[in-house]
């Protein structure tokens, strides 16, 4: 059974509460960091930790802190990113309902350390109910002092808000959520600058997620020495994946980083292997931007190696055999799934997605998405296989955020892994077409 | 509550402008215009849930910034609706883990009980079938989200036709003040 460091509390009677949270030892690290701690020393912590960023790119977090512009006389913020949308992932909701002052106490200790004196919580619109208690949170910390001025007689003061999206997955790019926290369209900003520099409001901004800053309270507490000891290799501490799709247990698991896929997604203490008896066909293993895997390349690497939940082990063998740990969004599919029906399913959902900013993206994947249904249909021909492929390609890079890389890696990986499923349905249009119909054949290993 | 739809002039509730009050408190002086989302819901609960040009134009009025800026923005984001709805939204969630736990079948089942096909709303104006993309609930599908209500394992036609009676018999509040608490029954253990 591994260590649960953010999840530790979360079944306690009442622990979305100020006073059960504060029993069980909650808001030690503002005590901590902001009586015994200059900010840089906290900022140092978290560097010895190996925190990376969580919500799904995976960037050292205390270098991204480190990365901030601090020009004097110039306010700067951090942000928390709460928007989240990608599919197959629903951590931070269950986190935020269950543990709101686990947030706001890695907010507190987090603007101490980059010196910001307002911060926000960016929560995507959808989530009314989680802004709610967020904010009732919120204002039991203003009530014990742990929030607003002169912040347990330390001389640090802030303030904390809860700021509401309205439906957009592009907003929980960094710099479209410090568009639309401003009140605009959610367009991504071309880089440099970077919001280190240039952020909210133009000036210096720490975006990162609610998990990453979540971590943080258990870094500065425990020590970053402590926590870096957690997890294999450059992938430290904790994660919390949200297994989703065809597995017996869906739910979100808190693992130590390294576990083997195989036990996750086999083990009772995880997900407990795939419903209804059934094999398992393919994974997404981090949220439905990251290439898809069939079982055999899930379980183990191209080289016979078990593959491990872990930054470096998901991504072995690059695009061509691997894959990416992303946010922990973990789909599995079981063999009754039809592959060219689930990319065409994502494929829309890029579409409908796209800011519009950007030619090949907006013009892209409304290409995949039309290809891909006619595929789908049974009206598809053998060209519209490398077609997608092509129009994959020449999204890729081109755009000015990684959404246009978030809707063609899906495809790219599924032709490359599957392949004759697509040419089936080209060959086969009658039968892959009835409902409920999926190609049954075994997966291309490269 | 009845929208206040006077050929008039609109205005917020009271409870509506104190809201809004608080939440120019958020942001610096000079920065208003980052209350335009949250004010955009407010309207749109206020107003009969969706936003036309002129509780649009309210908006602008509110932010003290030109239409076209509040145009450009409800037009963007999908959870504003331009267009008048039903007394109830069913947001439908479709994207991948959804439909791997049977989305498809869910949406045919809404169809025929409601007699609305997906974008459009029944005939007797009660559901409106809104299609949305990954609601953040994956490992609870299929979700239906209402409101600030999810709706989650929605795997049989009984229990999506539990949700719809539930509906049929409830009246939205607005939403007024952000600070009003109670945990949704949709917030589930795991």
């Amino acid at each position: 059974m591994g260590r649960k460091l953010l999840t530790e509390h979360i079944n306690v009677e009442g622990i979305n509460t100020f006073e059960v949270y504060r029993k069980h030892g909650g808001y030690r690290s503002v005590e901590k960091a902001l009586k015994t701690m200059t900010p840089d020393e906290v900022t140092e912590e978290v560097k010895k930790s190996g925190l990376r960023g969580r919500g799904g790119a995976g960037f050292p977090a205390g270098m991204k802190w480190g990365f901030l512009a601090k020009p004097e006389g110039v306010p700067r913020y951090l942000v928390c990113n709460a928007d989240e949308s990608e599919p197959g992932t629903f951590k931070d909701r269950q986190l935020m309902s269950k543990l709101p002052h686990l947030l706001i106490e890695g907010m507190i200790t987090g603007s101490y350390a980059l010196g910001a004196r307002t911060s926000y919580i960016y929560i995507r619109g959808e989530l009314l109910y989680v802004l709610r208690i967020l904010e009732k949170a919120i204002a039991e910390a203003y009530a014990a002092g742990f929030l607003g001025e002169n912040i347990l007689g330390s001389g640090y003061s802030l303030d904390l808000h809860v700021h509401p999206g309205a439906g957009a997955y592009i907003c929980g790019e960094e710099t479209a959520l410090l568009e639309s926290l401003e009140g605009k369209r959610g367009n991504p900003r071309n880089k440099p600058p970077f919001p280190a520099v240039q952020g909210l409001y133009a000036r210096p901004t720490v975006v990162n997620n609610v998990e990453t800053i979540a971590a943080v309270p258990i870094i500065v507490n425990e020590g970053g020495d402590e926590y870096a000891k957690i997890g294999v290799g450059k992938s430290t501490g904790t994660k919390l994946i949200s297994a989703c799709g065809h597995v017996n247990k869906p739910g979100i698991y808190e693992i130590e980083l390294g576990v083997p896929v195989e036990e996750f997604i086999y083990s009772d203490e995880y997900c407990g292997g795939i419903w209804k008896g059934r094999d398992l066909k393919a994974v997404v293993a981090g949220g439905s931007s990251v290439p898809i895997l069939p079982k055999e390349l899930i379980l183990k690497t191209a080289a016979g190696e078990p593959r491990l939940m872990t930054y470096e082990s998901l991504s072995d063998g690059g695009f061509i055999t691997g894959t990416m740990l992303g946010s922990g969004g973990f789909i599995a599919m079981d063999e009754t799934t039809c592959i060219v029906k689930n990319t065409w399913n994502y494929s829309r959902f890029y579409h409908h997605e796209s800011c519009g900013q950007c030619s090949p993206c907006r013009e892209g994947t409304g290409w995949l998405e039309k290809v891909l249904h006619r595929l789908e249909h049974g009206h598809g021909s053998m060209h519209d296989i490398d077609l997608i492929v092509s129009v994959a390609k020449q999204i890729e890079g081109n755009t000015i955020c990684p959404l246009g890389e978030a809707a063609a890696w899906p495809v790219a990986a599924a032709v490359r892994h599957f392949r004759h499923e697509f040419e089936w349905h080209v060959k086969h249009p009658k039968e892959a077409t009835m409902p409920g119909a999926a190609y049954r054949g075994a997966a291309v290993l490269a | 509550m009845e929208p206040t739809t006077s050929p008039k002039k609109l205005q917020f509730s009271p409870a509506g402008q104190a809201e809004i009050k608080r939440l120019f408190t958020h942001y610096p002086e000079d920065r208003s215009k980052s209350a335009m989302l949250p004010i955009l819901h407010i309207a749109q609960a206020e107003f009969g849930g969706w936003v036309s040009p002129e509780v649009q134009d309210l908006v602008a009025e509110t932010l003290n910034i030109k239409p076209i800026e509040v145009y450009e923005v409800a037009s963007f984001y999908t959870m504003y609706n331009l267009k008048p709805v039903g007394k109830h939204v069913l947001e439908v969630c479709r994207t991948g883990p959804c439909m791997l736990r049977g989305s498809d079948e869910l949406t045919e089942h809404l169809e025929r009980i409601t007699g609305a096909k997906m974008g459009e709303t029944s005939p007797d104006g009660v559901f409106t079938l809104k299609e949305v993309e990954c609601l953040a609930a994956c490992g609870f599908a299929p979700i239906v989200q209402v409101r600030e209500k999810y709706y989650e394992q929605l795997h049989t036609p009984e229990a999506v036709d539990a949700m719809l009676n539930e509906l049929r018999n409830l009246v939205h509040r607005p939403i007024l003040s952000w600070e009003e608490n109670g945990l949704p029954n949709s917030v589930q253990d795991n």
